[in-house]
């Protein structure tokens, strides 16, 4: 039987972190009461005309940049016609014909066979980014046979970011997206949460044969977290694996991930190709951006963006926090990505590091087995832990200069953790757990238990 | 003149508007205004009266009274496009012009009639039926036209404004206001200038703000202004010219009005003749004019040349295409859903679409839209979309070569006849009509330039002719000047109308064409 090749390319949508949306002043909010973020240009009101959000553009840019894009001089923006409840105009502006960044990279690391301690980078190919606007929501009341709309987040600006086919399984276009996620929060230009719907992915999968040309590909949709992401597309290349061994076809077909059930289905919308009958947007002049080279002289800093001064500007990425981490610390590529994994841990972690003698590498085990297990468990933040970084650092002396056992520190840690106010040293007191230093009142223990057990120990001297 | 009277208080801006709303209302079978807007004029105009009583006028226009194209949004009064889709429509905020005027004090008398969206060179193909055009009631044309017993003949033999700005036309030229603003996308407010014998200017592209104007083809479409004199065309242009940050097609450059020198001087400039709009079915009456107004620039000392702009007869097919595809994007946000008309049927969101956009679009609006959509298909886009723009950029191209070679300004005809009777006008369909019209203005709105008609002189029907002046980008002070400077020339009659006559008094006597600067 000849092998199968999955091929699995991404359209993730981020939703933009800016006060306004991408072409009118209404403000982005997420959970606001219906309609109540609706400019008249929003609403599609005639005459009303787009006007370019400088935040956006600057937002665009430095994921750009982040993502090794080339970042274009000139783009342009269109209009993509269809009549759907939450359009109001229609037609939705996107950046078709020369988006504002193209052919970048994301560079972004797996665990073999699930074990954390070998890790294998991997990159995937950027198509491209382009600005577009959000659409509205609608909500279908099938009980009265109404649609609700709601134009709150009508007009947001989105980042499109497109990942090629590089990608084979579930497990790396999990890994890929949640790389990207934490770009866009390292860079600000997206919140980029899944439940708040400011990230969005669209996969795209097919199969072939080695040597063969690509198969028909399907599109995902209806992915809610990244989780359901990778069983989405290892249920849709097994899917199709399973039809073509079976003789039958893959249709170009758009399908609906189910979370409950844990399967694709078509989807019910889908009528048949679409002409979109793309158009330049004649309201919005070429969007020009400028570098230290080309920037003209007598100008407007508030009309232009430079792109050079964004890319100087840019934080450090994941990656290379990590690398730093690895570095600084001498802890493994692995911890340091599940370091930066959990918002607000890498901080943590470096926090204790500061205030205790013990080794970061020593330090890293608590701060991954124990505190992030009680987090997972509790299903807590690392902002909401009730184990400050400066009481873990307290216990952390206390293990290190043996004061109390590895054993006992894990009570103590138990007892921090209900968060009754009391410190590392006041635990260790109260439930005596001091390591006993001195020989003369161990040698006194142990005679005890051995007198308390005479019959027991009998049984041991005799064999 | 009328500022200056309202200066010196020979007469309030209550009275100026009492009078313009009394004419208005027995001009009322010109068809010209869908809405007027009587109590918040009046309300306007005793503001007005206020600051002209504290000697605080707020310029120029304050206190004139002005009326708007019935596609210029405007707060709190009816904006329908004169289209079913929108009637009723109240819209929440001011077209940006609309509020420019309204901050100099204009008195803002009411909406003009159109056709349906713009479309259509008649004004006649609008839901409230069409605008006819004032000089059918002039003693000029009457005494022109075949003397006829009954009454019921000279009813039917009403000519047309032209369009689709007619409205606005025939308001400014029946002295209901003394400034109008229309649209102009293919020749919109410099046709019915022409048929109605007034001055017609449009801007260039990106001077005026379009914010507010609701728009039939955005990379053409121009506020348009409608005056009775070029003077009263400056004031206007100077009071709306300028950035809007609410509309990115709007040049930054600071815009800075100018007054035309009372004695405009030609003697330095180059006028280009350009052959191709010696246009077939151009009258010989027109023809003559045009050589004759050629000649009177001639012996003023200005250069006279012959010019070419080969790609001239393209424009039309041209126009056709990148018009019908705008059309069919910028009417898309007419489903019912938000505003406008909605229609009854509700079996589904869809059938809902397709019957409010049947009820709300006449056969002129749907036919463009299925048209447009056509063009904007993938298999159809590199073909006719792409290649129009192409044409287009030659188009604007053999202006840029003609005005880079030294010519300053261009003098065309405007139209290719006088007005025709609307029984005649309406044996043709709108398509035909509009390709047949646009013909010598539409080329000034594929290459963004300002263009005015100057009216010239009477046909021999006793009907208005004009002249079009064509002129470099954002050169409006070059243009108007020689607009002033033939207006002088040819001191263009004014219109005897029964109606006007009973309104006469020294506010309009003063000059032929009564101004208000």
């Amino acid at each position: 039987l000849a092998p199968w090749v999955p091929v699995v390319g991404l359209e993730i949508h981020a939703q933009i972190s800016s006060n306004s949306k991408l072409f009118s002043g209404s403000q982005v909010q997420f959970a606001a009461p219906p309609n109540s973020l609706v400019s008249f240009f929003d609403a599609s009101l005639p005459g009303t005309l787009p006007v370019l959000n400088r935040r956006c553009v600057e937002a665009a840019v430095m994921t750009g940049l982040a993502l090794n894009c080339s970042i274009n001089k000139k783009s342009l923006f269109d209009r993509k016609h269809y009549f759907y409840a939450d359009l109001p105009a229609g037609y939705q502006i996107t950046q078709q014909r020369v988006p504002i960044a193209v052919n970048g990279s994301l560079s972004y690391s797996l665990c073999i066979d699930n074990k954390m301690s070998q890790m294998v980078t991997k990159t995937v190919r950027i198509k491209q980014i382009q600005l577009e606007q959000d659409s509205g929501k609608s909500l279908h009341d099938d009980t009265r046979s109404q649609t609700l709309v709601d134009l709150n987040r009508a007009g947001v600006g989105l980042m499109e970011v497109v990942m090629e086919p590089d990608m084979c399984c579930g497990e790396e276009a999990a890994a890929a997206v949640r790389e990207l996620q934490l770009i866009l929060q390292t860079l600000g230009s997206s919140q980029a949460v899944m439940a708040e719907g400011q990230l969005r992915v669209d996969a795209n999968v097919s199969v072939h044969h080695p040597g063969q040309p690509y198969g028909v590909r399907t599109e995902v949709k209806n992915i809610n977290s990244i989780r359901f992401l990778a069983k989405a597309v290892d249920y849709e290349i097994q899917r199709q694996i399973e039809e073509l061994a079976n003789g039958g076809t893959i249709l170009n077909e758009t399908r609906a991930f189910d979370s409950k059930l844990g399967c694709t289905v078509p989807m019910r919308d889908k009528e048949g190709k679409q002409d979109y009958r793309f158009m330049p947007e004649p309201n919005l002049p070429p969007l020009i951006l400028y570098d230290a080279k080309s920037l003209p002289a007598n100008v407007n800093h508030q009309q232009v963006v430079n792109i050079d001064w964004i890319h100087e500007r840019l934080p450090d990425l994941p990656s290379v926090k990590r690398a730093k981490l690895v570095e600084q610390y001498g802890i493994l590529p692995e911890h340091s990505f599940a370091l930066l994994n959990e918002d607000g841990l890498s901080e943590y972690f470096e926090n204790v590091v500061k205030q205790t003698q013990m080794k970061p590498k020593k330090v890293i085990g608590w701060i991954l087995n124990v505190l992030l297990s009680y987090l997972k468990q509790h299903s807590l933040t690392v902002k909401e832990s009730p184990v400050s970084c400066f009481l873990l650092a307290d216990l952390l002396n206390l293990l290190e200069k043996r004061e109390i056992s590895s054993t006992a520190a894990r009570q103590v840690f138990a007892e921090l953790w209900k968060g009754e106010g009391k410190t590392p040293l006041e635990i260790v007191k109260e439930k005596k757990l001091e390591l006993i230093q001195d020989q003369k009142e161990l040698e006194q223990i142990c005679q005890a238990v051995i007198d308390g057990q005479e019959s027991e120990v009998i049984m041991i001297v005799l064999g | 003149q009328v500022s200056a009277a309202l200066k010196e208080g020979h007469v309030t801006p209550t009275e100026l508007c009492q009078r313009c709303l009394a004419l208005i209302k027995s001009t009322k079978f010109l068809n010209a205004y869908i809405t007027v807007a009587e109590k918040t004029a009046l309300e306007q105009a005793e503001e007005s009266e206020k600051r002209y009583k504290r000697g605080q006028p707020l310029g120029v226009l304050d206190g004139i009274p002005v009326a708007v194209k019935d596609n210029f949004n405007t707060a709190g009064i009816e904006t329908t496009c004169a289209s079913n889709m929108l009637k009723g429509y109240i819209s929440p905020y001011n077209a940006t012009v609309v509020q420019k005027l309204l901050d100099q004090g204009a008195v803002l008398l009411g909406k003009t009639n159109l056709d349906e969206f713009a479309m259509g060179s008649g004004s006649t193909d609008g839901v409230f039926g069409p605008v006819r055009n004032p000089w059918s009631y002039s003693r000029q044309y009457k005494e022109k036209s075949v003397p006829k017993s009954d009454s019921e003949d000279e009813e039917s033999n009403w000519v047309i404004t032209g369009g689709s700005s007619g409205g606005s036309a025939a308001a400014v030229s029946s002295f209901t206001c003394f400034a109008a603003l229309g649209s102009d996308t293919g020749g919109s407010t410099r046709n019915p200038a022409a048929h109605c014998g007034v001055v017609g200017l449009k801007p260039t592209y990106g001077l005026i703000s379009r914010h507010g104007l609701i728009p039939l083809v955005n990379s053409m479409d121009v506020p348009g202004i409608l005056t009775r004199c070029v003077d009263d065309a400056a004031v206007v242009l100077g009071s709306l010219a300028g950035h809007d940050p609410k509309d990115s097609t709007t040049i930054q450059d600071n815009f800075k009005p100018f007054e035309l020198p009372s004695l405009p001087d030609v003697s330095k400039l180059s006028i280009g003749i350009p052959k191709e709009y010696h246009a077939p079915g151009l009258s010989s009456e027109i023809l003559a004019l045009w050589s004759k107004a050629a000649d009177l620039f001639k012996n003023a000392g200005a250069k006279v040349t012959e010019v070419s702009l080969p790609h001239t007869r393209y424009s039309i097919v041209c126009y056709h295409v990148l018009c019908t595809a705008e059309v069919a994007s910028n009417m898309a946000r007419f489903d019912g859903l938000e505003y406008g008309h909605r229609s009854d049927m509700n079996k589904s969101t869809e059938s809902m679409y397709a019957a409010t956009r049947r009820e709300g679009f006449n056969d002129v609006v749907r036919g463009r839209i299925l048209s447009g959509n056509y063009f904007l298909l993938k298999q159809n886009y590199e073909n006719y979309f792409v290649k129009a723009q192409k044409v287009r950029r030659l188009i604007a191209n053999d202006f840029l070569k003609v005005f880079g070679s030294g010519v300053d300004i261009l003098l065309t005809p405007t139209t290719l006849t006088d007005a025709v009777p609307y029984m005649e006008f309406i044996k043709e369909d709108n398509r035909t009509r509009s390709a047949q019209d646009d013909i010598l203005t539409q080329a000034a709105n594929m290459a963004g330039l300002p263009a005015i008609n100057v009216p010239a002189a009477l046909s021999e029907r006793g009907l208005p002719v004009g002249l079009q002046f064509i002129g470099r980008s954002f050169q409006e002070k070059q243009l108007l000047t020689v607009a002033k400077w033939f207006e002088k020339q040819v001191k263009f009659p004014m219109i005897q109308l029964e109606e006007v006559k009973g309104h006469n008094d020294n506010v309009f006597q003063h000059q032929k064409s009564a101004s208000f600067s």
